[in-house]
């Protein structure tokens, strides 16, 4: 029954990237993206990440696409009947190419993991959820084990959301 | 399939019909509560004619909606168009799916049937359709679906009313969920758990986080306004700017969808924060209805619940004919200029003062809520006698110009 519903999900996740990038309209692509990311929220609910599945929706499907759409929108771009933007044969050789490097190099990925010294005892998780919960499970590694990573992170975005004020605004 | 997985795939089922029968006939009953409210407050009757005192009102409107022409502008995005009121309804029915709404349960049969084979289950059953590990997280998640049906349905009306409905939705539900988010936090850090049965078992055990987290109580509070776009936030639907913004072009069924869909979500509100702040199923003064389930009690917990959720629904009904609308600039400045600083100030103060009563080893109950009353009442008075003074929003003063209008040539 998993393996079935993960079939599922990741069917449906494909076929709306599909349909993402080949809609001509802007607002039918964002759409599409939503289903896209609704359907891997799904897949994480499989792997046990209920909380990560959450914050998929609440996050990327919920806040970040309204955005998309609110921009969309507000520039008056969502007009069908606009030209389409998929390029001539030679885009979409190139596109078949880098896409298939994608997923070549994808391949290799599968058998990765972190090496041994920074990865957390087998199991931990497991127990983890059993004794604090969905947040709890994320919360613990992530601000014990993982905490210089995590920080890095944040700051790396910090540095993003700077950069982009800069960038919108000449004057400050 | 053992019996009793049967059992639990039957209650489930019972549960979701009951829960989802009893949200739409709740939601007729809020709309006909607010129409004979509003009257009662502008001294008026409301409608008292269709049935008992005018309860049949709404199946009246119901029998007269769908009888009414579905209408189709011209510049309508066909397929959005008929699809965003099914968006905006979804989402506002599946959030009911995790609120606790009575103590558990007794239940035991065991019945043999054919096609099914035996069917059986023997324990108390939680009064809640699916307990769910992430909690009122997914209520935030699926609010934050909620929005799609309102934007598209402004967007594919193709009119300029309805598309500036959906563009001020799309920027104020936004705003307002980051600042609900925010205040929640303190929920979480306090019950250590987003399950709402955890949280609800939690204020059992010591006091209503009302008094224990106030703070989180009053921004949740006016966030659900937003969130809910009921007056003073109604900036999607503003009559008196936007005819009525993002379903001005709606008829029929589909508007009366809209309209279900909105006040559903006004009792998920309400019994979100009567679950999270006002102790849910909860009786306070005994620990009578924590012991062993009885029928008697969980029908006096749903009452109770009940009670505390439509009172909330009252509040909401009261505030919309006491308090103006707010413009639009207003709301993003209170969203993000005051709401959300409040918000997340408020997470480190009381996440320093848990750690701080844990490690000076305040146990957990009354004494812990009492120390953490008399802090929020400080803040409290700080933040509306000291900080406030008229300066949070700026009132409609002769001459003033928000500043976007100032600094354009």
């Amino acid at each position: 029954m998993i393996t079935g519903l993960f079939w599922a999900f990741s069917g449906i996740a494909i076929l709306a990237a599909l349909l993402c990038i080949t809609r001509k309209s802007p607002v039918a692509s964002a759409l599409w993206l939503v289903v896209t990311l609704f359907a891997l929220a799904g897949d994480y609910v499989l792997l046990d990440a209920q909380f990560i599945a959450v914050l998929q929706v609440l996050v990327y499907a919920g806040a970040i696409m309204v955005l998309f759409l609110f921009v969309i929108m507000l520039l008056n771009l969502g007009r069908s009947g606009t030209r389409t933007d998929i390029k001539g044969w030679m885009g979409r050789v190139l596109a078949a190419a880098l896409g298939t490097a994608l997923v070549l190099e994808l391949l290799p990925l599968r058998d990765l993991g972190p090496p041994e010294q920074i990865r957390i005892p087998a199991g931990t998780l497991a127990t983890l959820a059993e004794t604090k919960g969905a947040v709890g499970m994320i919360a613990e590694p992530l601000f014990k084990a993982y905490l210089v990573p995590f920080e890095i992170t944040s700051l790396l975005l910090l540095a993003a959301v700077i950069g982009a004020v800069v960038l919108a605004k000449r004057k400050l | 399939m053992t019996p009793e997985l049967k059992g639990e795939i039957l209650l489930g089922l019972v549960k979701i019909v009951v829960v989802f029968g009893a949200l739409q006939l709740i939601v007729m009953n809020i709309v006909w509560a607010e129409r004979r409210v509003s009257a009662w407050m502008q001294d008026r009757l409301g409608p008292n004619r269709v049935g008992p005192q005018g309860l049949l009102q709404g199946v009246a409107d119901g029998l007269k909606n769908m009888l009414k022409e579905e209408t189709m502008p011209a510049n309508a995005e066909k397929g959005l168009f008929v699809l965003a009121p099914a968006l905006a309804f979804i989402p506002a029915m599946m959030t009911q799916a995790v609120i606790p709404f009575a103590s558990p349960l007794p239940v035991r049969f065991d019945w043999t049937w054919p096609l099914v084979g035996r069917i059986a289950y023997d324990g108390a059953m939680p009064m809640v359709i699916a307990d769910l590990p992430v909690g009122f997280l997914y209520i935030l998640a699926l609010t934050s679906l909620g929005v799609y049906g309102v934007v598209l349905a402004g967007w594919s009306s193709g009119s300029k009313y309805s598309l500036l409905g959906g563009l001020r939705s799309s920027a104020q539900l936004i705003s307002y969920e980051i600042a609900a988010g925010m205040s929640l936090i303190a929920v979480m850090i306090l019950s250590g758990n987003v399950s709402l049965t955890a949280i609800v078992a939690k204020q059992q055990e010591s006091v209503w986080f009302v008094f224990a987290l106030s703070i989180s109580f009053v921004v949740f509070l006016v966030t659900a306004f937003a969130e809910t776009n009921r007056l003073p936030f109604d900036m999607p639907e503003t009559e008196s700017e936007l005819v009525a913004g993002y379903h001005a072009e709606y008829s029929s069924m589909k508007f009366l969808v809209f309209l279900v869909a909105e006040y559903a979500n006004l009792f998920t509100a309400s019994a979100l924060m009567a679950t999270l702040f006002f102790g849910g199923w909860d009786i306070p003064f005994t620990t009578w209805d924590q012991g062993a389930p009885t029928v008697l009690k969980s029908l006096v917990t749903l009452v109770l619940f009940l009670t505390k959720t439509l009172s909330f629904c009252f509040v909401f009904i009261w505030v919309r004919w006491t308090l103006p609308r707010f413009r639009f600039d207003q709301v993003m400045q209170l969203g993000w200029k005051f709401l959300l600083p409040l918000a997340i100030a408020y997470v480190m103060v009381i996440a320093t003062s848990v750690y701080a009563l844990d490690l000076a080893g305040v146990a957990f109950g009354a004494r812990y809520g009492a120390i953490l009353f008399a802090l929020n009442v400080v803040i409290l008075y700080l933040v509306f006698w000291l900080l406030d003074r008229g300066r949070l929003i700026r009132g409609a003063r002769a001459g003033y110009r928000p500043a976007a209008v100032r600094s354009s040539p």
